[in-house]
């Protein structure tokens, strides 16, 4: 027994060392300075926050947006998810793909790109308009609760379909086929066999979507607009415009200590189901859509993928390659014209500015970042999740399980200010230091990678790998002949999150990225924030060429199958 | 043959490493190798901060000096780190505070006083710190912009100023920024407490919630996505006075006049002042001074719009000509002591949100 708590303490020292450097010292850092700023003493701003109705409404809000939210991206990544795991279809590799990329955007682009599909002059209402000689635009879609769900299902679908669905691609589909052979019904397989049997991916990818909505803020701001505000937009509030640091500190605590409470339930809820399942290539598990029902079944879910995940974002490309003087005319009678011009001027530093960027170069900083970002996230995910597999029930895997989810959990605007003063000086001083940017990346992308591999590594048999080592393998055949064929897929699952994470940060990025060097979405945002057609076409086209890289970029990974399960 | 995996990742991240590093980012030339190494000076900016590449040279060159620009988020976060890292400054000089959040930057003490000569050449009203610890740079009003042809095609006079919106004739046609997120959105909210009073605001702005005025959280989205000149509805938007000489110089094909207006009617806008301080205890002082007397210089200061979207203090700086004809300057903007903004900023906010939103 004592020798396993050190294999634990080993696997887990380089993960804690980097949470304790470049989390928790900046972040209690941040959170004592604020609180010592409190007149009335640490606790008055405690008593403040919860005595305040308005921080309640603010609370229970959050909670209720993020509840919905989790409820319908689940609702349409499940069937999602069955649909890529069991049947083998032509162009799935790049459906795939197209739902990874709402996550590289930023939710400025995203705005743009709905309102350009929804706004009171976009497509759909203009269509509209027309069609039945309307006077005013029929849907209000901005600005509306409908539309904070609708782009949080928008971002986040791709957790469910790639988590739920690597693993659902793996079960042995006998195992519900016995079921029905004894007699149980469909529904009835679903939910006693096929459900609990998914459940840790399920659980893990649920909580991953509830944290990602509960911390939401750029969805928030620009598209559920004034009338709306979770508790990361009150903290912002408090932090940026009123300068309140203790409340701010307390409402961070608060944020903190609700991401805990589902982190900790998800690790009671999971610990209770996770056993070793016998994992099948997906040779055996998937099949061609033969009946017409699975045929409608695809087509219909197909569809409903790429209204949801690409509609806005192909309304952005569009917008990108049109004149946008067309777009002048009320009764949108002009037809725009297409155009190149966006792009052209994209390469030229017009006004000779030094913190000018190309295109190709912004987007090369971007994967330089998201590059070092995987690496740095697989070092760390890769020994944890691990240590996590090997024995859920030790003491201290129990303590420090919930602990990983904490970054994702965490009001950006405290951490990033948390860096300035932990950071900034000797003997750590990296203010202007470039690695700053994939440390801040790395922390957010770290949880993902840990929920991602667990599952698939908690699903070993302990049997395989004592039988192998009983037949002469040694621990490095192991490794590489059991257990990285199993886990093979869902490290790719976690490479890829690292990335798009990567790629897509704007918030912790614009605080710490040097101005010579900005990310695509940093650019982006630059261009966008500046008036002139010329600005706001050239951010479009900016935004329409990360995406087409982002697309690229997980096609590749898609083909990139590196130890399939299939070759044992 | 050890995880095949580990290398595979790597071998792709050296790939697109390399591949970025193949197009490297346009960093200036190090001008001419001068025979000592060039001392190091650290400025702290906001992000809306920018600069061509030739003023930069010319003043590198001049002192040997090499410059390293930190950028701190928008205006609120560079403030709030510069107050934060207090005491054990981030860099030498701190340019980006603005007279919304001057009072947050002077009552933390986050600068040390520099007269510099150059103040002389710069006209009284813009320095509102009499003691010289933030030196004014540059300011942008913030105004009510409007979109010409919609007014045209209906025969419709465009507002002159704040009491015209209450009009029916212009009922559903506004759309403004919230001044708990917003920079332009805050300013507008003052120019109205400036024009009507504290006594008087609030009326104002009920009378522009019967009259459907629109509230979003960002200029991108009042600009992009709701004003009618971008795609939306509505006809008029709370900008910059300086938003349709950039609309010309940016346009898609040259035009004639600028397709939208600002309204600069008495006490309609806010002027927003940006300021420059060398930072308590910066490590460089002699440099950071340099620095400071650059940017109050005319070359820095005429590089400033094409640069910021903003408008040299210095009367000295020349403007390009499309500004001399197009730059609508308010002859009375709003006024508000930044110590009255930093005392009231959050009873207004609340006020304001009470009136408006609920």
């Amino acid at each position: 027994m004592r020798n396993k708590h050190n294999v634990h303490l080993l696997l887990w020292l380089a993960p804690l060392a980097f949470l304790a450097v470049f989390y928790f010292y900046p972040l209690g850092s941040i959170l004592s300075l604020s609180l010592s700023r409190s007149e009335a003493g640490i606790l008055a701003p405690f008593v403040e926050a919860v005595a305040s109705d308005s921080v309640r409404r603010v609370i229970d809000f959050t909670i209720w947006q993020a509840l919905l939210s989790t409820l319908l991206t689940l609702l349409l990544g499940l069937p999602g998810a069955y649909l890529l795991a069991r049947y083998d279809f032509r162009g799935k590799g790049l459906l795939r793909a197209l739902t990874g990329v709402p996550f590289v955007m930023p939710t400025l682009v995203v705005a743009a790109g709905f309102s350009a599909l929804l706004g009171s002059h976009g497509w759909i209402n203009v269509a509209l308009m027309r069609l039945f000689d309307l006077p005013n635009p029929p849907i209000q879609f901005l600005n509306t609760l409908a539309a904070i769900l609708v782009a949080h299902v928008f971002y986040n679908t791709t957790i469910v379909l790639r988590m739920v669905g690597d693993f659902w691609s793996h079960l042995d589909p006998r195992l519900g086929k016995a079921a029905q052979t004894l007699g149980a019904n469909r529904w009835q397989v679903l939910h006693k066999v096929t459900l609990p049997l998914l459940s840790p991916a399920i659980y893990a990818a649920a909580l991953l979507v509830f944290i990602f909505d509960f911390t939401s803020f750029g969805v928030i701001l620009v598209l559920g607009g004034p009338h709306f505000a979770t508790l990361e937009v009150e903290i912002y509030y408090q932090t940026i415009s009123l300068f309140d640091l203790p409340l701010a500190a307390a409402l961070s605590a608060l944020q903190l200590s609700c991401t805990l409470g589902m982190t900790i339930l998800y690790a009671r809820l999971s610990g209770k189901i996770s056993l070793p399942l016998k994992l099948q290539s997906r040779k055996h598990t998937q099949g061609r859509l033969i009946t017409w029902r699975q045929r409608l079944f695809a087509l219909g879910m197909v569809a409903l993928l790429l209204i949801i995940l690409t509609t806005p974002l192909l309304a952005l490309a569009g917008r990108s390659l049109t004149t946008l003087g067309g777009i002048d005319s009320p009764e949108g009678s002009i037809a725009p014209g297409l155009t190149l011009a966006f792009y052209r001027e994209l390469g030229i530093n017009r006004q000779e500015s030094l913190f000018y960027v190309t295109p190709l170069s912004a987007i090369g900083v971007s994967l330089t970042y998201a590059s070092a970002t995987v690496i740095l996230a697989l070092i760390l995910g890769l020994p944890a999740a691990w240590a996590l597999s090997t024995d859920r029930k030790s003491p201290l895997n129990r303590i420090l399980d919930p602990l990983l989810m904490l970054p994702l959990g965490t009001s950006a605007v405290t951490l990033g200010l948390g860096f300035i003063i932990a950071l900034a000086h000797p003997p750590l001083d990296l203010r202007a230091s470039p690695l700053l940017v994939p440390i801040a990346h790395t922390l957010v992308a770290f949880p993902f990678v840990v929920r991602s591999l667990t599952p698939a590594m908690q699903s070993i048999q302990p049997r395989l790998r004592h039988a192998a080592t009983v037949l002469g393998a040694s621990p490095r055949q192991v490794i590489r002949h059991v257990d990285l064929p199993i886990v093979g897929r869902a490290l790719l699952v976690a490479a890829t999150f690292a990335f798009t994470i990567s790629i897509g940060e704007f918030g912790a990025t614009s605080l710490l990225s040097r101005p010579e060097f900005p990310t695509a979405p940093v650019a982006i945002y630059r261009l966008l924030s500046r008036p002139g057609a010329m600005n706001y076409g050239q951010a479009l086209a900016l935004s329409t060429i990360l995406m087409a890289f982002a697309a690229v970029g997980m096609l590749a990974i898609e083909r990139f199958r590196i130890a399939e399960v299939g070759e044992f | 043959m050890y995880p095949k995996i580990i290398f595979h990742i790597t071998f792709y991240a050296l790939l697109f490493t390399a591949l970025a590093a193949c197009t490297p980012p346009t960093t200036p030339e190090p001008v001419e190798v001068a025979p000592a190494a060039p001392q190091k000076l650290t400025v702290m900016t906001h992000d809306s901060f920018a600069i061509s590449e030739d003023v930069l040279a010319s003043f590198q060159q001049e002192y040997n000096i090499e410059v390293q620009f930190l950028e701190a988020g928008d205006t609120g976060s560079a403030v709030n780190k510069a107050a934060l890292a207090k005491g054990k400054p981030l860099a030498d000089v701190f340019y980006g505070v603005d007279n919304t959040f001057l009072s947050r930057a002077l009552d933390e003490g986050i600068f040390e006083a520099y007269q510099s000569p150059l103040l002389a050449e710069i006209p009284d009203d813009f320095e509102l710190d009499p003691q010289h610890r933030a030196l004014p740079v540059d300011y942008g009003d913030v105004c009510l912009n409007y979109e010409v042809a919609y007014f045209q095609e209906r025969n419709l006079a465009p507002p002159e100023n704040l009491e015209d919106l209450l009009k029916p004739e212009y009922a559903g046609l506004l759309v403004v920024e919230n001044p708990a997120t917003s920079s332009p959105g805050l300013a507008f909210l003052f120019a109205t407490i400036g024009y009507f009073g504290e006594a008087g605001y609030l009326d104002f702005w009920q009378g522009l919630v019967e009259n459907d005025v629109e509230v979003v959280n960002d200029w991108e989205t009042a600009y992009y996505t709701e004003f009618s000149q971008w795609g939306g509805a509505r006809p008029i938007v709370v900008s910059y006075g300086s938003s349709p000489p950039f609309e010309m110089i940016f346009a898609e094909q040259p035009l004639d006049e600028p397709p939208t207006a600002a309204v600069t009617g008495a006490g309609s806008c806010f002027r927003q002042i940006e300021f420059v301080g060398i930072l308590a205890g910066a490590p460089n002082r002699a440099l950071a001074e340099k620095w400071v007397d650059y940017m109050l210089s005319p070359t820095f200061q005429e590089d400033i719009p094409l640069q910021m979207y903003v408008f040299p203090v210095n009367p000295n700086a020349e403007l390009d000509e499309t500004f001399e004809k197009y730059l609508a300057i308010p002859e009375k903007p709003a006024f508000l002591t930044p110590a009255d903004i930093a005392a009231r900023r959050e009873q207004w906010i609340k006020d304001w949100t009470e009136t408006v939103l609920r």
